[in-house]
C-alpha cells in the first residue's frame, strides 16, 4: 500500500492542514470535528469489514456505550447522576472549568476502556458466527442496546441526557476549537494505530481469516484470538469517538444519537465501502467524500435526506462495491505496485 | 420487574392466547422470508417495511370508508406489483452476489421506504378499526379481540393456500426446482429470472396480507418495520428453511415470549427483548455447533 514515495511530505502536509483547519474554515469547526469522528469510525469498521471479512453492524454498540459512559462519568464524578438527568441537567448543577476537563479526561478513558472490555467479553460468542449471521446478530445487538438504554431511568430513559455544557473559558470560539483538536488527536492516534497494525503480521492474519478462515485455522493460526483482538481495537477507538461526539452534540438520546444504527451504524459501513474496503486510505477518502455529500444534501434537500441516503446506499452497493480505491486500483495498477503482464492482459481481452 | 403474570394464572392464559394469535401472524411473514431466502438466497431487511406498507393500504381503505378487512384482498394484489418493481429495479442485480451485498442493498430500500412512508402517511401511530368486538372466555377473565382471531384465521388460510399452490401449480413446481438447484432448473428450461421475480412478488404479497391484518389488530407506524424483519429472521433460523410446521411453531413461541416479556419487563423493553433474544439464539446455536467444530453458515 503505497500512495507515492513522498509519504512523509504528505503526512506533514495533512498534519499542518489539520492543525490550521479551524482557522482556515472557522465556520465549519463542528463539521470538521464530526468529519474526524466519521473517519475514525470508518477506519475502525474497516478492520472488521474490510480486512477481516466480518461485516459488522454492531460497532455502533461501542460508540453509543462510549457516549453514555463519558457523559455519565463526567457528571457522576461531581454530582448525583439521577438528579442531573431528572432536572434536565445544567439548570441545577454547574461544572467549574477544572471539573469539566477533569471529568472529560476520566470519562474518555472510561469510554475507551469499558467498550474494549465489553468487546473482549462478548467477542468469543459473537465472533463465532460467520457471514450474514454475524451481520444480523450485530445489527440486533446494536438495536437491542438502543432499546434497552432507552428504558433505563438513571441515564435519562426516553427523554434523553444533556451532557455538561462547555464552561466559560477563553472566548466564544474555544468550545469548537477544544472539540476539534480533541477529535483530531483521536483521529491521529487511530491512524497511527491502524497503520501500525497494517504493517505487521497481524494484518496478514486478518486477511487470511477473510480469505478462508478454515484454511487459516488449519495452518495453525488461532483465528478466534485474532478476531477478538481486532474487535477490541475497533471498540477502543469507537468508544473514544462516541465520548467526544456526546460532548460535541451536547445531548444524548438512546436511539437517535447514541445507538443510532439507522444512521451512524450504516454510515460507517457505507463510508468504508465507498472509499474501498480493505485499504488504509479508502475509509478516510470515503468518509470525507460522504461527509461533504451528506452535508450538501442535508442543507439543500432538507427533509429528503434519508430518501437520498437510501438511494445512495443502493446505488453504491450495487454499482460501486469496490469503492474509490478499488476503482483507482483498476485504473492505475502500477501505482499500487502491481505488475501487469501485457501478454496475459491481451489474452484476457481476446477471450472476452 | 413484575411477576403478577405468575400470581394470577388467568393473566398467563391471556398472555399465551394473545401470543399464539400474534405468533401466527409472525409465522406468515417469516414464511415469506424463508421462501425468498431459500429460492434466491437473499435476506431482505426491507421485509418489515413491506409489511407496514401493506398495512397502510388497508388503513387508507378504512379512511375512505371501506371496511379494512377487504384490505386482506386488495393489499396483496398491490404489494405483488410493488414486489415485482423492487425486484426489477434492485434485487435482480444482487441475486448472484455476496449475501452481505443483499443485506446492505435491502437495508437501503428499508431506509428509503421508511422515509417515503413517513412523508406520505405522517409519523402518527395509526390503526384501522374493524369493529369486530371481543370474545370473553373463562368467566370473562380472558378477553380476546375478535380481530385477532380473524387475523389468525386469515393467516392460516393464506398459508394453506400458498402451500397447496406451491405443491400443485406449474409456477410452484418451478419455484421449488429453482430452490433446489437453480443451474439445473435453468438447463431444464425454467426461466429462473421469472421465477425469482414471482418469488419476490409472492413474498411481498404475503407481507401485504400480514400488514393489512396488523393494521386491523395492532398499530402501524412508518418506523416499525425493522422489528418485523428481525422477528421473521429469528423464526426462520430457529425453524430452518422449508420447514413449514417449524415456522408456525416457532412463530407462536416467539409471540408467547413477547407477551410474557411485555408483562414481566414492561412494554418499553418489548422490542429490546426481541432483539436480545435473536442475539441469544444465534449465540446458543453457535456454541451448540462449535462442539462438533461446525459453524452456522
Amino acid at each position: 500500500m503505497s500512495i507515492g514515495k513522498n509519504n512523509i511530505i504528505l503526512y506533514i502536509g495533512i498534519l499542518i492542514f489539520g492543525i490550521a483547519a479551524p482557522f482556515l474554515f472557522p465556520a465549519f469547526k463542528v463539521q470538521l470535528s464530526i468529519l474526524c469522528v466519521l473517519i475514525v469510525l470508518a477506519t475502525t469498521w474497516n478492520i472488521q469489514g474490510g480486512e477481516m471479512g466480518y461485516n459488522s453492524f454492531g460497532n455502533i454498540l461501542f460508540y453509543g456505550l462510549g457516549m453514555y459512559l463519558c457523559a455519565s462519568v463526567q457528571v457522576g464524578m461531581f454530582f448525583p447522576l439521577a438528579e442531573w438527568t431528572e432536572s434536565g441537567g445544567e439548570k441545577t448543577f454547574v461544572h467549574t472549568p477544572v471539573q469539566f476537563f477533569q471529568g472529560m479526561a476520566v470519562g474518555l478513558v472510561v469510554a475507551a476502556v469499558v467498550p474494549t472490555i465489553v468487546a473482549g467479553l462478548i467477542g468469543y460468542s459473537i465472533l463465532g458466527l460467520r457471514g450474514h449471521y454475524f451481520a444480523i446478530c450485530t445489527l440486533g445487538l446494536g438495536v437491542a442496546a438502543g432499546e434497552i438504554s432507552g428504558g433505563i431511568e438513571i441515564i435519562g430513559a426516553g427523554q434523553g441526557f444533556t451532557t455538561p455544557p462547555f464552561p466559560n473559558v477563553g472566548n466564544l470560539e474555544s468550545r469548537g476549537e477544544f472539540f476539534y483538536y480533541l477529535s483530531f488527536l483521536v483521529l491521529i492516534l487511530t491512524f497511527i494505530a491502524v497503520r501500525g497494525i497494517y504493517s505487521t503480521r497481524f494484518k496478514l492474519i486478518l486477511n487470511a481469516i477473510r480469505d478462508n478462515e478454515d484454511k487459516a485455522e488449519a495452518m495453525g493460526i488461532e483465528t478466534m484470538k485474532y478476531k477478538i483482538v481486532g474487535w477490541m481495537i475497533s471498540a477502543f477507538f469507537c468508544g473514544l469517538a462516541g465520548g467526544i461526539m456526546g460532548g460535541l452534540v451536547g445531548y444524548i438520546d438512546s436511539t437517535d444519537v447514541a445507538f443510532d444504527g439507522r444512521e451512524m451504524g450504516v454510515f460507517m459501513v457505507l463510508m468504508a465501502i465507498l472509499g474501498g474496503k480493505g485499504t488504509l486510505w479508502g475509509p478516510i477518502i470515503g468518509a470525507t467524500v460522504f461527509h461533504i455529500f451528506k452535508e450538501g444534501f442535508w442543507t439543500f434537500f432538507l427533509g429528503w435526506q434519508y430518501v437520498a441516503l437510501g438511494v445512495l446506499i443502493v446505488v453504491i452497493v450495487i454499482y460501486f462495491p469496490e469503492g474509490i480505491m478499488g476503482w483507482l486500483r483498476e485504473k492505475y495498477p502500477q501505482r499500487f505496485g502491481e505488475v501487469i503482464d501485457e501478454k496475459d492482459r491481451k489474452a484476457q481481452v481476446e477471450l472476452k | 420487574m413484575d411477576f403478577m403474570v405468575f400470581q394470577y394464572p388467568m393473566i398467563s392464559v391471556q398472555a399465551c392466547l394473545d401470543g399464539i394469535l400474534l405468533g401466527i401472524l409472525f409465522a406468515l411473514i417469516a414464511y415469506g422470508m424463508a421462501l425468498q431466502w431459500g429460492v434466491m438466497n437473499i435476506i431482505n431487511i426491507a421485509q418489515g417495511d413491506l409489511v407496514i406498507l401493506g398495512g397502510y393500504i388497508a388503513y387508507f381503505m378504512y379512511l375512505y370508508g371501506i371496511h379494512p378487512a377487504w384490505g386482506v384482498i386488495v393489499s396483496p394484489i398491490i404489494m405483488y406489483f410493488v414486489g415485482i418493481a423492487i425486484y426489477k429495479l434492485v434485487i435482480n442485480k444482487v441475486v448472484d452476489r455476496d449475501l452481505f451485498i443483499s443485506i446492505l442493498a435491502t437495508f437501503g430500500i428499508s431506509i428509503l421506504f421508511m422515509q417515503l412512508m413517513n412523508f406520505a402517511f405522517g409519523a402518527d401511530v395509526v390503526l384501522a378499526n374493524s369493529d369486530y368486538g371481543t370474545t370473553m372466555l373463562f368467566n370473562s377473565n380472558v378477553v380476546l379481540p375478535n380481530s385477532k382471531i380473524f387475523s389468525a384465521f386469515i393467516s392460516i388460510l393464506f398459508a394453506i393456500c400458498l402451500v397447496i399452490y406451491m405443491k400443485k401449480s406449474r409456477l410452484g413446481r418451478a419455484i421449488r426446482a429453482t430452490a433446489q438447484n437453480a443451474r439445473a432448473a435453468k438447463i431444464l428450461g425454467v426461466d429462473t429470472e421469472k421465477v425469482y421475480a414471482a418469488t419476490f412478488g409472492i413474498n411481498a404479497a404475503l407481507c401485504g396480507v400480514a400488514g393489512a391484518l396488523i393494521s386491523i389488530t395492532f398499530t402501524i407506524h412508518p418506523y416499525m418495520g425493522l422489528p418485523y424483519t428481525i422477528r421473521s429472521f429469528m423464526i426462520v433460523i430457529v425453524a430452518g428453511l422449508g420447514n413449514l410446521p417449524g415456522v408456525a411453531m416457532s412463530g407462536m413461541g416467539l409471540g408467547v415470549f413477547e407477551e410474557f416479556a411485555d408483562y414481566i419487563l414492561g412494554t418499553e423493553f418489548r422490542i429490546g427483548s426481541v432483539f436480545l433474544l435473536l442475539v441469544l439464539i444465534l449465540v446458543y446455536r453457535r456454541f451448540k455447533l462449535s462442539r462438533k467444530r461446525e459453524y452456522l453458515k
